[in-house]
């Protein structure tokens, strides 16, 4: 189902094939309750999401906390075992590989995590951490050559490869995501999944990792799943953008029909409140101050999940889920699971 | 169904503090150092500023430009040792409240200067219910006795709009979500109704739904009962958006002091003028976005000069040799800390850096 909508949207740049297909990925975390620690219930992460990725560009997923963004970076990394679903790499189903094909199948997917802090290990050097991917992939950097290619790589990233030897500890917060993000490059992936990649730097920091992501996109032809919740900064990096709710995505279209012409209600307040550096716009925006909070993902409501907090909800939207399909968006048609979809400028 | 605030016996409210000329506060070439195994870290270096009532000041800058330590100077929460005050004064009401006993200091913090922190879990209590940690200003503070306590508590419950505060008085911080905590801690800030509310990074930990809640709940709160706002926070947008003047810190000094409007439409400081050129912008799709090179200093090893110099694309070597350039008037109402300020805010500034 999710082929045909993205084919009939008006491309805004020229697309390439697709890398990375997933269909319908469902992800559920069982609750256990009592002295026998019986499942009571499930936590549905992710509930049915479906999209494709292409060759060379930057996909963002955005979305509030809780919305199961980390959770489709961690099982599109197959970090997690889906609850159902499908992933077609290259025309290879992920989730049916096993072993050295697994293994070979992760060369070409990679990942970048959010806490430079933690996701680096404190005893190791940084020569080690950037060249282990090679300890289990021999065959792409040989032993003789892995010190050349992690001096190469750290270059790269615009680290000092005399720094070769150092510790993580010795590194700022911003080198420290430029060695993830050298470790994730290690291998020549050809998608790299960024899961709040820039979320723990400071802004001046922010901007140089943000613009190195797009050089090494532009040299490589990476493709990039960017999972953030900085609306800003999601729109700078991407060329589609994807908006998830309580675990299924309720909107997915470029960037311009997102962010100029958003025609989902959640979307649509999600957009009005993020703050805009721009004292002079203070009384010209409109804020949509949505009440209360996201619903509970183990007891998510019916129908419409974005209902409870939505202004346009009727009768329809507790009985019957809106589906993600092509809507009017006013100059072109792009993907909307709302009933009532609408084009509304937030700007 | 909870009785009126004035039927509750609260306690009187101390008369003793009294600005002039609406004057609250006035923060006068503040020194703070944390003498650290590491070597000393002058995390403040001549900070001077001042609050006026109804004012919203925010004081911006990255992690380690002293602005959370400023805020805690004047709340006198620094964790002495390692942290030490070595100059300046703190003038409340025109008091110079850094000499007071710590006893005066008490009867100051919460009935006149409150604080709200950035992480409300680890900021209110777990083992109490969050009624009696509200309740607790009254108790303490006023002497009230505990059910006149505990019905101010819902009324200040609801006035920060925490859906059947009656029902919940008597719930744990945890069974809270992180906006109705954050509601909580401003319920405790405010109970005194204080006339300084300084908010330390108070959505940051918030998704931006749930921000634009809090703060404009903040902005209400704030509108009635006339109180000065320090906003602490990194964040260029919150700042636009509810900020009178802004105070632009580095490494532990203030680099810019202006209006909102004015520092926005065109920085004095090459620092404020990278910082708003390196943030990407919700509604306008850029291309490269122009980073500062290079990091904050090690506020144990601030580089001599002007300490924004190795990072600054107009560095001369007046900055390199010259000790910190000092704030200076560089346009009506506003003040810069930087040698070419008249240039930087002319667009004339010569670019020195390479590339």
């Amino acid at each position: 189902m999710s082929a045909e909508p993205i084919a009939n949207q008006t491309p805004t740049k020229a697309r390439g094939e697709v890398v990375l297909e997933v269909e319908d990925l469902v992800k559920h975390y069982p609750i256990k309750a009592g002295v026998f620690r019986r499942t009571v219930g499930h936590v549905k992460a992710l509930d049915g999401v479906s999209f494709q990725l292409y060759k060379g560009e930057t996909l963002g997923i955005v979305g509030e906390s809780g919305c199961g963004k980390s959770t489709l970076g961690r099982t599109l990394m197959r970090l997690e075992e889906p609850t159902a679903g499908k992933v077609t790499f290259d025309g290879i189903d992920m989730y049916a590989q096993k072993g050295g094909a697994m293994r070979r199948l992760r060369r070409d997917i990679q990942i970048v995590f959010q806490d430079p802090y933690t996701s680096l290990n404190p005893r190791m050097t940084v020569g080690d951490i950037i060249g282990e991917p090679f300890d289990i992939h021999p065959d792409v950097v040989g032993k003789s050559g892995r010190k050349v290619r992690v001096r190469e790589l750290l270059d790269l990233v615009g680290l000092n490869p005399e720094h070769i030897n150092r510790y993580p500890h010795q590194f700022s917060g911003g080198q420290r995501q430029r060695i993830g993000i050298a470790r994730g490059l290690a291998l020549n992936p050809k998608v790299i999944i960024c899961d709040e990649p820039v979320s723990a730097l400071d802004v001046s920091v922010q901007a140089q990792v943000v613009n190195l992501l797009g050089e090494l996109q532009r040299e490589f032809g990476l493709a990039y799943v960017f999972i953030a919740h900085d609306l800003s900064v999601v729109r700078h990096i991407s060329d589609r953008v994807g908006v998830m709710y309580l675990g299924k995505l309720v909107e997915l279209g470029d960037e311009a029909q997102i962010y100029a012409r958003p025609t989902h209600p959640y979307t649509q307040a999600l957009l009005s409140a993020v703050p805009v550096p721009d004292p002079t716009l203070r009384e010209a925006r409109e804020q949509i101050v949505l009440t209360g909070d996201v619903p509970s993902p183990a007891n998510p409501p019916s129908g419409c999940r974005f209902r409870t907090r939505c202004w346009k909800a009727q009768e329809i939207c507790s009985v019957e889920e809106p589906p993600l399909i092509p809507r009017p968006d006013g100059t072109s048609e792009h993907d909307s699971a709302c009933h009532f979809a609408e084009p509304k400028a937030v700007f | 169904m909870a009785r009126a605030v004035e039927e509750l016996e609260l306690g009187p409210r101390s008369e003793q503090w009294q600005p002039t000329d609406g004057r609250l506060l006035d923060v006068d070439d503040l020194f703070v150092e944390f003498r650290t195994r590491d070597g000393v870290a002058r995390a403040i270096n001549g900070v001077s500023f001042s609050l006026d009532e109804g004012d919203t000041l925010a004081i911006l800058g990255e992690s380690g430009s002293g602005k959370s330590v400023t805020a805690q100077a004047i709340m006198g929460i620094i964790d002495s040792p390692p942290g030490f005050i070595t100059g300046g004064e703190i003038r409340y009401c025109g008091t110079d409240i850094l000499t007071l006993s710590e006893e005066k200091r008490r009867a100051i913090r919460g009935p006149e200067i409150s604080m709200i922190f950035q992480d409300a879990l680890s900021a209110l209590n777990p083992v109490f219910p969050v009624g009696w940690q509200i309740a607790e200003m009254f108790r303490i503070h006023r002497g009230t006795n505990k059910s006149d306590a505990l019905d101010a508590a819902v009324t200040l419950m609801d006035r920060v709009s925490i859906p059947g505060a009656r029902q919940r008085v008597k719930s744990f911080p945890h069974q809270f979500s992180g906006g109705m905590r954050q509601r909580i801690m401003i319920a405790v800030a405010i109970a005194l109704d204080p006339a300084v509310l300084i908010a330390d990074e108070p959505t940051t930990a918030l998704d931006v739904t749930v921000q634009a809640q809090i703060m404009g709940l903040l902005k209400e709160l704030q509108e009635e009962r006339k109180m000065g706002l320090i906003l602490i926070t990194h964040d260029l947008g919150v700042v636009a958006d509810v900020a009178d003047r802004i105070a632009l810190m580095y490494a532990g000094r203030i680099v810019e002091r202006a209006g909102v409007f004015d520092l926005y439409r065109r920085p004095a400081h090459p620092y404020g003028e990278g910082l708003l050129e390196s943030i990407p912008r919700l509604d306008q799709k850029g291309e490269e976005l122009s980073a500062i090179k290079g990091l904050p200093p090690n506020l144990t090893r601030i580089p001599p000069g002007c300490p924004f110099n190795p990072r600054c694309r107009y560095a001369q070597d007046v900055c390199r040799v010259d000790p910190p350039p000092p704030l200076r008037e560089v346009a009506p109402d506003r003040v810069a800390a930087c040698h070419f300020a008249e240039d930087v805010l002319a667009g004339e500034a010569v670019r020195t850096d390479v590339r």
